[in-house]
């Protein structure tokens, strides 16, 4: 018998009436299960998507569900950087601080439209979206997004959790930002990103 | 009564026993309403520097000389027939109209007569923009004049700790509720990420905010020496 890695890969199985002292399956399997399933959310809560985040929490949704009960509120006992809301460029040093106090393995999911984009606010205070910062794994979009849209994104990010491979060294290697730019991305994509698109075209208007 | 500084203020009661109760204005006119009556003394106290009075929905605005703005706003404070013991605001309005000067408003009321007044002073264009300090009258003032000077750029002679409160304080890129400053700022958005993120989250309090909060004891040597030689991490 084993842990059955079939089923989308989130299941696990024994047979308790087998009486057997041993199972065999994958490391890679078992490692990413362990992980997947016990995801301590590190919560960055800025604006109304921490509102929703909490909804999630809460007894109604329960992130408990997924193990993710304990919100880790220090960085150093965290797995996954949840981003809820906008952050403006004061912020940014601090997020960008708190995501490289977390020890590998981490991971990172921008709730929201203005974690995700910078959403409405293309202003001179708001971060255009938190992939400019850190790295992103998951983006919720939503404005804020329902809990059920943030679990499924959470649901995202484990089947990711289930398909790396421990084998695979560059998953966990720590970036270093760029010590000119600062930047962990170039400069000119970061510019390119977040050049003005939609509605925000029309707002560039200073008067003189 | 004691004579605690904690003593309870009961609004209105300065009016009299016998001045009506407060009720909702109704039908009050957009212009030329009832002036507050503090607008008529201080006419008659300052004389010259009383510039105008606007009775707008009900609402005084006395306009003042910017000079006089801080022996003004001490006479409304201390004087026993108006006691405006609450600024509850001070922020700045420009126009977009080039010859409008700025305004630099205070909001005050007094809370036993009941009374609100708004206090404004003009800065005509081409004039350094600065006004008094009213930080020795009302110490709430201290954050609201330096979000103004964030903002803004209007400078309050005399506050103790005129620094930016809402940009970081080696913020280059001017004031941005000025009319010039363009909406997403001067630089490119990854000249402004690269200029914020050089700057050192720990840097964010002064001395005299740190003592107040007894924190500072308890930080790291390393970063008390950094603190305490007033560096500043970034540009």
């Amino acid at each position: 018998m084993g842990l059955d890695p079939s089923r989308g890969g989130q299941t696990v199985s024994i047979n308790p009436q087998a009486q057997e002292s041993w199972v065999t399956t994958k490391l890679d399997f078992l490692v990413n299960w362990g992980r997947a399933n016990s995801l301590w959310p590190m919560p960055f809560g800025t604006a109304c998507c921490a509102i929703e985040f909490m909804a999630t929490a809460a007894s109604k949704f329960d992130l408990a569900r997924f193990g993710m009960e304990r919100m880790s509120f220090s960085p150093r006992q965290a797995d996954v950087l949840i981003c809820a809301g906008r952050v403006p460029f004061k912020l940014a040093p601090v997020i960008r601080r708190i995501w490289q106090q977390m020890p590998q393995p981490k991971w990172s999911i921008a709730m929201g439209a203005c974690a995700s984009t910078g959403g409405m606010f293309d202003n001179y205070a708001v971060v255009q979206g938190i992939d400019t910062i850190i790295p992103v794994d998951v983006y919720v979009p939503g404005c804020p997004p329902r809990p059920e849209a943030l679990m499924y994104g959470i649901m995202m990010l484990q089947n990711k959790i289930m398909k790396e491979r421990m084998a695979d060294k560059s998953l966990r290697h720590e970036m270093e930002p760029d010590p000119t730019s600062k930047l962990y991305i170039p400069p000119t994509l970061i510019d390119e990103v977040s050049e003005p698109f939609g509605n925000s075209v029309h707002q560039t208007r200073s008067g003189l | 009564m004691s004579a605690s500084p904690f003593a309870p203020v009961l609004a209105g009661h300065a009016s009299g026993a016998d001045s009506p109760a407060p009720v909702t204005p109704r039908n009050v006119p957009y212009r030329d309403g009832a002036a507050n009556p503090t607008a008529a003394a201080l006419a008659a106290k300052f004389g010259s520097a009383v510039v105008r009075t606007d009775v707008v929905w009900g609402e005084t605005t006395v306009i003042v000389d910017r000079a006089r703005v801080n022996e003004i706003v001490r006479w409304l404070h201390d004087d026993p027939t108006q006691r405006y013991d609450y600024c509850s605001d001070v922020t700045a309005v420009e126009f977009r109209d080039l010859e409008r000067p700025i305004e630099v408003v205070w909001h005050l009321r007094s809370l036993p007569y009941r009374r609100f007044l708004r206090l404004k002073a003009l800065i005509p264009r081409g004039q350094p923009l600065e006004v008094p300090s009213v930080w020795d009258v009302y110490k709430g003032v201290d954050w609201m004049e330096r979000e103004c000077y964030d903002m803004f750029g209007i400078r309050f002679a005399g506050h103790p700790d005129l620094r930016r409160i809402l940009m970081w304080e080696q913020y280059k890129e001017g004031f941005p509720l000025r009319k010039d400053f363009p909406l997403r700022g001067r630089f490119s958005r990854s000249e402004q990420l690269r200029q914020v993120l050089s700057q050192n989250p720990e840097a964010k309090y002064s001395m005299e905010e740190l003592s107040i909060a007894e924190a500072f004891e308890d930080l790291p040597s390393e970063m008390r020496q950094r603190l305490g030689t007033g560096e500043r991490v970034g540009e």
